[in-house]
């Protein structure tokens, strides 16, 4: 049995610790430890975004990093989004316009699109388009997707 | 037919309008269940040990050192499947046989592709089940390989299959090929409509594999128990059609075999087959363990199915005015290491957009070295008409002629036969290029190195067995259990509209349910463009069920006949005032009522639903080709399409932008690339490059509505026709862009790069 490291971190405001592996990723610690099952697993390379979650407030693929290098840092994924009972607004938006279909995607999608508009709250359709350009979906073509996205910032800059 | 319903035009509520799918929220809050988001008490991890080499003969397979590694609790390879007899059974859009299909999950004689699983493990933790992969010994004899189909069907090409006596040939042939199975369709007098001609074109074209691109990766679990029952949750199309596969495949009783189908991260027709599932049962009837399976995305492009690379020919003759008087195709098609491609839907697609006295195709299903073809979405069409539209195109600058004019001119409409026999009913195929040819898009300015393109396409659509079940509960809220699965597209949305459409109640108030094999009646898979259409009808059946028994509820209430009681708006009413006087019955009353009435109430259906309406459609795209890099980039794009009925519009347009997208990627940038040794060189996302968003426009939609006759509200099937176009129409966009046509696919920059270079060497 190889040597496990104990590490404390926080995860969506809580805090956790677990036990993994040196070579196990954060996403595998995610689903596999913590049974956070909401982020996804459609590479395992970094090239499909399904694994995406911000570490201190970074977007990163969870598949590209490790789970002991999440110690002492703040992990952000899909099952934090909403507060409470309430939606966030992308979340929202996506069930509006209709952007989501199979939904394996989806959870990237939010979580790379609330970091796109907590650093840009306005984007154009361009910005969103490039900002997104790490996150596959096959289902939608991400027309919806955009629109959910830019109509989404137009309702968070008015709150 | 009993189970038909007829179409009625009728004033609508709910069917139209655009509610937030009942599986929405679960899939933005991360809770939606996917096949790897599955987890069993007990369970331990399953492994597959692959080929590393196209070709060769496998002598032995040593498993000792790995079963000896601590931890390891099971390892499967040939030897723990039975043979199976040649059978064949539809599985989806295409056939199998269950000899090959035993073969392809588990090698037996011969590995016929990189990736082909030899062996698999299954021990307590994923790193173990590595190593142990590791440990198994392998002895192959390398044998030639071939991959392109045309040289496969060459008299010295490597034969896979040394027992392959070709189908369909009269002669039927002598010695063993890779040429598996002639498919041909002939129509009128071709060589006479090709004299009557004054333009004759005849071209070449080749395509590429290209795989369906789920984002979600095949993924099982299997728990077998000690009295021989199995509980198997799979990411999949048609739990159904697993079941039975596995049933099959394991000498099992169907009933034995309940598969839970989890949400489903896309499939497009790739998960209508099985991969991991029956190792997974087996190993876990090995280890008394249930056993989770998951591919890794190289397992993914490795081993699941792309569609055929092909290579075709076409040739068209037509009058002076555009008509066509005889058209011909030749079509070879990759069928990957086990015969049955999509050759015989894309030989009967090829030129069925048009009324034609004098059809000729001949199709090839070709055996070569590579994943056995799964269904992708229209499987076979958007390959076979690529030519076709390419040359109409040619034929339309040639006479002068408008594109959407030549199409105009040869359309099929209501009454036109097909070559392969049916005659059209109701079909919306003039429409949409009516539609075209009003669109603003073409009114749209082109700079310099732009250019626009037109195609179209058509796909049959099915219906097939559906079962549904359902329960008006006793608060008068309504579950219905669906046996065909929403692939995504939101069907469990549009069930849900149609009976509360039926029932006269908010949308809200009705909870669709997919139900696992053990709690319905079989239902296909969800292929052919037939979830709307056929569980639409099976819903409609069901509803209007349990409205006669809510309507001989009150009937017993009132004391009157059943047949002075009608429903409307969620209520039973007198029929007249002959009947009497009495106040509307809500679904609320009566159902919680029912207890005192007769029991609960409920509706069923089991049905084989028929008369699935042909789909068509028409894209025009806009492109610009930058003659320095060769990059082809889309500037606009609009999809017009015949939907019969779209109940749940935004759906139906999110199927218009996601088909059209994966058309547009499949003509750009997606292939198959093989090493010299036979081994794919592009496994993963990062060089099979599928559209990202920075890649497209919006996508414009344009929903046509010509009812099919044969569903109540109308509905045909819509998934699959919106791929077809994208390849032709691009190209031809690039041709109207830079005047060269090109005829491969994928028109990736190096491909278009190389063409304008010889191009001007050529006029240099």
């Amino acid at each position: 049995m190889m040597a496990r490291y104990h590490v404390t971190t926080t995860v969506n405001g809580d805090e956790v610790d677990f036990l993994c592996e040196s070579d196990q990723t954060l996403l595998s610690v995610l689903r596999d430890e913590l049974v956070m099952t909401g982020t996804k697993e459609g590479c395992g390379t970094g090239d499909c975004g399904a694994c995406s979650v911000t570490v201190d407030g970074r977007l990163m693929c969870s598949c590209l990093v490790l789970g002991v290098e999440v110690d002492g840092k703040e992990v952000e994924t899909i099952e934090g989004m909403a507060d409470g009972e309430a939606l966030h607004p992308l979340q929202q938006k996506f069930l509006e316009h209709a952007a989501l279909q199979c939904g394996i995607c989806t959870p990237g999608l939010l979580v790379a699109s609330r970091a796109l508009l907590e650093r840009n709250p306005d984007p154009t359709e361009t910005e969103i388009r490039y900002w997104l350009a790490g996150n596959l979906c096959r289902c939608t073509g991400y027309h919806k997707i955009v629109e959910a996205v830019a109509d989404a910032a137009r309702e968070m800059r008015e709150v | 037919m009993a189970t038909m319903l007829k179409y009625e035009d009728k004033d609508l509520k709910v069917v139209g309008t655009r509610p937030i799918r009942p599986d929405g929220v679960d899939k933005v809050t991360g809770r939606a269940r996917y096949g790897a988001d599955v987890n069993l008490p007990g369970q331990i991890y399953g492994r597959v040990v692959r080929s590393p080499h196209a070709h060769a003969r496998v002598l032995a397979i040593r498993t000792d050192k790995a079963e000896a590694l601590k931890g390891v609790k099971a390892v499967v390879t040939r030897d723990d499947f039975p043979e199976m007899p040649v059978e064949y059974a539809a599985a989806g859009e295409l056939i199998v046989n269950f000899r090959d299909v035993t073969r392809n999950m588990m090698a037996r004689e011969k590995v016929l592709y990189d990736g082909h699983p030899v062996a698999a493990v299954a021990a307590t933790s994923e790193a173990i089940a590595r190593r142990a992969a590791r440990l198994i010994e392998v002895d192959y004899e390398v044998l030639p390989h071939v991959i392109d189909p045309v040289e496969a069907m060459a008299d010295d090409a490597p034969l896979l299959h040394e027992e392959q006596m070709t189908e369909g040939l009269d002669p039927a042939p002598e010695k063993p090929s890779n040429l598996a199975k002639v498919v041909s369709f002939a129509k009128g007098d071709v060589e006479q409509g090709f004299a009557e001609a004054d333009l004759v074109i005849e071209r070449e074209f080749n395509t590429k594999p290209v795989h369906q691109g789920y984002i979600e990766p095949q993924a099982s679990i299997a728990s077998y128990t000690e009295d021989g029952q199995v509980e198997l949750y799979t990411a999949t199309q048609g739990h159904f059609v697993i079941r039975a596969q596995c049933a099959k495949l394991l000498q099992m009783d169907i009933s034995k075999i309940r598969v839970i189908p989890t949400e489903l991260g896309g499939g497009f027709g790739g998960k209508n087959n099985v991969y991991l599932e029956p190792l997974a049962i087996v190993m876990s009837k090995k280890s008394n363990r249930p056993v989770k399976m998951t591919m890794s995305r190289e397992d993914v492009f490795r081993s699941t199915g792309p569609t055929s690379g092909a290579h075709t020919r076409i040739k068209i003759g037509c009058r002076k005015d555009g008509r066509i008087t005889a058209a011909e195709a030749e079509l070879d098609f990759q069928a990957g290491a086990f015969a049955g491609s999509s050759v015989p839907m894309a030989a009967m697609c090829t030129f069925t957009r048009y009324d034609l006295d004098n059809v000729r195709v001949r199709g090839n299903d070709i055996t070569v070295n590579r994943p056995k073809v799964a269904a992708y979405r229209a499987p076979g069409a958007p390959i076979s008409i690529f030519g076709v539209e390419s040359i109409l195109d040619e034929m339309s600058r040639e006479l002068g002629i408008d594109p959407i004019e030549i199409r105009l001119k040869n359309a099929a409409r209501q009454g036109t036969q097909t070559y392969y026999g049916p005659t059209f009913g109701p079909i919306g195929y003039e429409e949409t290029l009516n539609r075209a040819r009003q669109h603003p898009h073409l009114q749209e300015k082109l700079g310099p190195d732009q250019g626009r393109g037109i195609a179209t396409g058509f796909w049959f659509n099915i219906g097939k067995e559906t079962t549904t079940t359902l329960n008006v509960n006793e608060d008068g809220s309504v579950t219905v259990i669906l046996g065909t699965i929403d692939v995504a597209g939101g069907s469990r949305a549009a069930m849900a509209m149609m009976v509360a459409e039926e029932l006269g109640i908010d949308v809200d108030k009705v909870r669709p349910q997919i139900g696992d094999t053990q709690t319905l009646g079989f239902n296909f898979v969800t292929a052919g463009s037939r979830g709307t259409f056929a569980s639409g009808i099976a819903v409609t059946v069901a509803a209007r069920k349990a409205i006669d028994v809510m309507r001989e509820r009150a009937a017993q209430m009132w004391d009157v006949p059943v047949d002075g009681v009608v429903w409307e708006d969620g209520h039973a009413r007198p029929a007249s005032s002959n009947v009497g006087e009495f106040e509307p019955l809500s679904i609320v009353e009566i159902a919680r009522k029912s207890g005192m009435t007769g029991g609960p109430i409920a509706g069923h259906a089991e049905i084989t639903a028929e008369g699935a309406g042909p789909g068509f459609g028409t894209h025009i795209v806009d492109v610009e080709v930058d003659r320095r890099t060769g990059l082809v980039k889309i500037l606009r794009y609009t999809v017009i399409q015949d939907t019969g009925k779209a109940i749940h519009p935004a759906y139906v347009e999110g199927q218009f932008q996601g088909g059209a997208v994966q058309g547009i990627g499949w003509a750009l940038n997606e292939e198959y690339i093989y090493d010299a040794d036979g081994r794919l060189q592009n496994p993963g996302f990062l060089d099979y490059r599928v559209p990202v968003a920075s890649d497209v426009p919006f996508i414009g939609t344009d929903i046509v509505e010509v009812p099919n006759p044969n569903h109540p509200y109308g509905v045909r099937g819509i998934g699959e026709v919106p791929i077809i176009p994208p390849i032709a129409a691009i190209s031809n966009a690039i041709h109207d862009a830079i005047g060269i046509r090109l005829r491969e696919q994928p028109m990736s920059p190096p491909k278009v790069l190389k063409a304008i270079r010889e191009a001007s060497n050529g006029a240099g």
